[in-house]
């Protein structure tokens, strides 16, 4: 299979043709004392330990009995992008999530697209993700997902460059901008002077970013609205991302607890007696909002607060119901969706899909099991898939099973093999498959910060990067101006 | 701000100046378990130790004979005894976890950094290898979040019940440690007196209280003279520019209070100002007349109802 490596015009790299916008980053690497590198490793793990930037296992105590907390594997070697890629992919991504918004708000209004027969109406209307409780609902800016973290890859095409792909959309409560952050940080750190010789375009606006964007779909009634972020608490395995962002754009960090629903309107509880909140950056899911409507067992959420929202009252981020729109049995309309509502041709490119759903996709998926990769539709985190070349024989005939017995539950689409970048293993400096998550910011505009989150799957030939199967993440680079860098380089 | 953020902050506040208050106290007993036998007998520090957080009866229950290295290891490390310097730390660290974005990204390392390096130094050993040194490492660890809170956070609620949080659980030390080594002088377990008695172990007996809350050198710089029960009473009750006083710890108390006073805070205010009032007007010789013993544990009783109090009006949500 055709290879494409970031740095590398071609593996092992020993010799290779080094691509032109890494060219400075290698000769400044290649300088590098290996001892010296090692312990700027050492140096990143022990600050992101002290400054507590873990994400939590779930079910698992430490040995003093406090939750477990675990670290992110953080490279060290940057992902480069060069300003031309990144400006084609926030076009792309811009046309994407204003399309991918036009649609939910379809959906729970005219559900035109389903009448014109684009996209199959079971498929929405018998979806888990589906809440119709939404329809008909007025949101604020008729925007939907106010965050969208859009899943793009890069693989070979035939020419040997490589091509970006969007690999998923995430429109519910996506993770990952506090490590996108963080990393940049660490990075600056450690090599202050790579920045002096590259003009990284820079991502610490990205909580000014998301504040405005929060605060642009606040009610009419309130001209200083108040935002909040809600989070589960301590113990959900994104917690420093939730506590990060409240911290960063000055605003509080709520528990469902701390909030209280009177006359439909929300208030949150204060050392002054309760105080109205205007908007909620949720970081939990439709199904623990409010016991009155969705789950009635969970307390994490705030009863009630489904009838402010449906009274106006109250702007919630992103919206509810969000869901319908990002499910993989949806995915594959995506590009449809783009001509439908905006008449445009999609820039970026949707990873070629089978829905097992259908009878013909579904026959060519059970003969060719050996070579595709399955996705559960539901699926989230790396599990439930089925990556065939990887898989053994018995494993294929038990995924054949499951297959067959609920065909739409089951996505399928060809092994691409995702770029790899020079990363940091134990053997020293080896290709690793990347992927990258950017965060696009959907309120009066659509905004975003050059980059992303790259994550990094660290098992030799492993494609999966998620951080819960043990994946690391990389800073991203988003280079301003590639013949400046190399000018300075050579100063 | 929030109810259960101040709650938190609070008690993180709490957490840390409790576990530096152990810290103070076993430091002491163990400088002093180092005497010649003639200088500690009779000081019986250990069931001080033990009395002095009311944990007696649980110690007795997990290690009954009353020693040196045990008590150490109950009241630094043993994880089923809530007053022990690692679940104090381990609360306070949980607590500041809990509000990490309202504390300065320095106030939440210096906590967690704190508790890394606290498991660390009893998991290799470090503490009994040197146990006067990682007393010394815990009072600095609260000196250092003292100090971050004070040279980096905003002046507003949090900063206010941070403080309020470190001066009551102040008063409330200050005022056991007293209490514990007057009383047994009291009961006669100790072999000179309140009054007068051999002098070397008066000195001894009341310089090692005073070194536990650092004021051996600021009574010299006080009174200028021997040291007498009577006037470490009075420097540790009365004095109003002594940092661990009752009176000093209650200043505190009452500026945090009145600077975060909501609605229904009146009468936790007008309790909190008339113990200060009477702590501002007592004099020692009354105290010592009335009974210091009775005059502490009335003092404990209403620190103690003032902490319910300040629960009730500004943390509890409602």
């Amino acid at each position: 299979m055709q290879r494409f490596d970031e740095m590398y015009a071609a593996t092992p790299f020993e010799g290779s043709d080094v691509r032109a916008h890494y060219k400075s980053y290698r000769e400044w690497l290649s300088r590098q004392p290996a001892d010296t590198m090692q312990a700027r490793r050492a140096e990143a793990e022990m600050i992101f330990r002290r400054v507590g930037i873990t994400f939590a296992v779930y079910g698992a105590k430490d040995e003093a009995g406090a939750g477990q907390e675990r670290l992110i594997p953080f490279d060290t070697i940057p992902r480069i992008i060069p300003a031309p890629e990144w400006t084609h992919l926030q076009r792309g991504l811009t046309q994407r999530a204003t399309a991918l918004n036009r649609f939910i708000h379809d959906i729970y209004h005219g559900q035109d697209i389903l009448r014109a027969g684009i996209v199959p109406s079971d498929l929405i209307l018998d979806n888990a993700q589906f809440r119709p409780e939404m329809a008909g609902l007025k949101v604020p800016g008729d925007i939907y997902a106010q965050i969208a973290g859009i899943d793009i890859v890069r693989a070979a095409n035939a020419d040997g460059t490589g091509e970006y792909y969007v690999l998923e959309d995430n429109l519910r409560v996506p993770s990952g901008v506090s490590y996108m952050l963080e990393n940049r940080r660490m990075m600056m750190r450690l090599f202050p002077d790579l920045f002096e010789q590259h003009a990284v375009a820079p991502v610490a606006h990205y909580p000014d970013l998301l504040l405005d964007t929060l605060r642009a779909v606040a009610p009419a009634s309130a001209p200083e609205p108040t935002v909040v972020v809600l989070t589960p608490g301590m113990h959900n395995s994104a917690y420093f991302e939730h506590a990060f962002l409240a911290q960063q754009m000055g605003v509080e960090l709520v528990e469902g607890q701390d909030l209280v629903v009177e006359n439909d309107t929300v208030y949150m509880r204060t050392t002054h007696g309760r105080r109205r909140v205007d908007v909620i950056y949720r970081r939990l899911d439709d199904d623990f909002l409010d016991p009155e409507v969705f789950r009635a067992d969970s307390s994490l959420g705030c009863a009630g607060l489904m009838r402010a929202y449906r009274a106006g009252n109250v702007a919630i981020c992103n919206a509810i119901g969000t869901g319908i729109a990002d499910d993989k049995s949806v995915y594959p309309f995506v590009p449809d969706m783009i001509r439908f509502y905006l008449g445009e041709e999609p820039l970026l490119s949707n990873v070629p899909t089978w829905m097992c759903r259908k009878e013909d996709d579904l026959k060519y998926v059970l003969d060719h099991l050996d070579e595709l990769v399955v996705k559960e539709v539901h699926g989230a985190g790396g599990y439930g898939m089925l990556i065939g070349p990887a898989a053994t024989r018995a494993e294929i005939e038990d995924f054949r099973q499951v297959l067959v017995g609920n065909p739409s539950g089951y996505i399928a689409q060809p092994t691409l093999s995702l770029s790899s970048c020079p990363t940091y293993v134990e053997s020293g400096i080896a290709p690793r498959h990347i992927d990258l998550r950017p965060f696009v910011l959907s309120g009066k505009t659509v905004q975003m910060v050059a980059g992303g989150l790259t994550r990094v799957a660290l098992k030799e030939g492993s494609l999966v990067v998620n951080s819960s199967q043990g994946g690391g993440t990389k800073d991203t680079w988003v280079l301003e101006d590639a013949t400046e860098a190399e000018g300075s380089a050579a100063c | 701000m929030l109810s259960r953020t101040a709650d938190h902050l609070y008690w993180m506040s709490r957490y840390i100046e409790r576990a530096e208050n152990t810290a103070r106290l076993l430091s002491v007993s163990y400088d002093t378990s180092m005497l010649p036998k003639a200088a500690r007998q009779g000081l019986k520090s250990w069931q001080g130790v033990l009395s002095i957080s009311e944990l007696v009866p649980a110690y007795r229950e997990i290690h009954g004979e009353i020693t040196r290295d045990k008590v150490l290891d109950f009241m630094v490390r043993d994880d089923s005894n809530p007053a022990s310097i690692l679940r104090c730390l381990r609360a306070a660290r949980e607590n500041a976890r809990a509000v990490r974005g309202t504390l300065t990204t320095e106030v939440w390392e210096t906590h967690n950094h704190t508790w890394l390096e606290l498991r660390r130094q009893l998991d290799d050993g470090a503490f009994e290898r040197d146990p006067a040194q990682f007393f010394e490492w815990v009072k600095e660890r609260s000196h250092l979040s003292r100090g971050v809170t004070q040279g980096t956070m905003l002046q507003d609620d949090a900063y206010h019940f941070l403080r309020l949080g470190t001066a009551l659980e102040r008063a409330d030390n200050t005022a056991r440690l007293l209490d514990v080594k007057f009383h047994a002088i009291e009961r006669g377990d100790y072999h000179g007196s309140a009054s007068g008695g051999v002098a070397q172990f008066d000195f001894y007996h009341w310089s090692t209280l005073l070194r536990s809350v650092s004021a051996f050198e600021v009574y010299r710089k006080v009174y200028r003279d021997v040291i007498t029960p009577g006037r470490v009473a009075e420097l540790l009750i009365l004095r109003p520019d002594m940092p661990r006083s009752l009176l000093a710890s209650m200043q505190e108390v009452v500026a945090n209070l009145t600077l975060v006073a909501n609605a229904q805070s009146e009468e936790t205010q007008r309790k909190a100002g008339r113990l200060l009032v009477d702590l501002r007007y007592a004099r020692i010789e009354e105290i010592l007349a009335t009974g210091l013993h009775a005059y502490l544990t009335e003092f404990l009783e209403r620190v103690n109802a003032l902490g319910g109090d300040i629960s009730r009006d500004f943390l509890v949500a409602n």
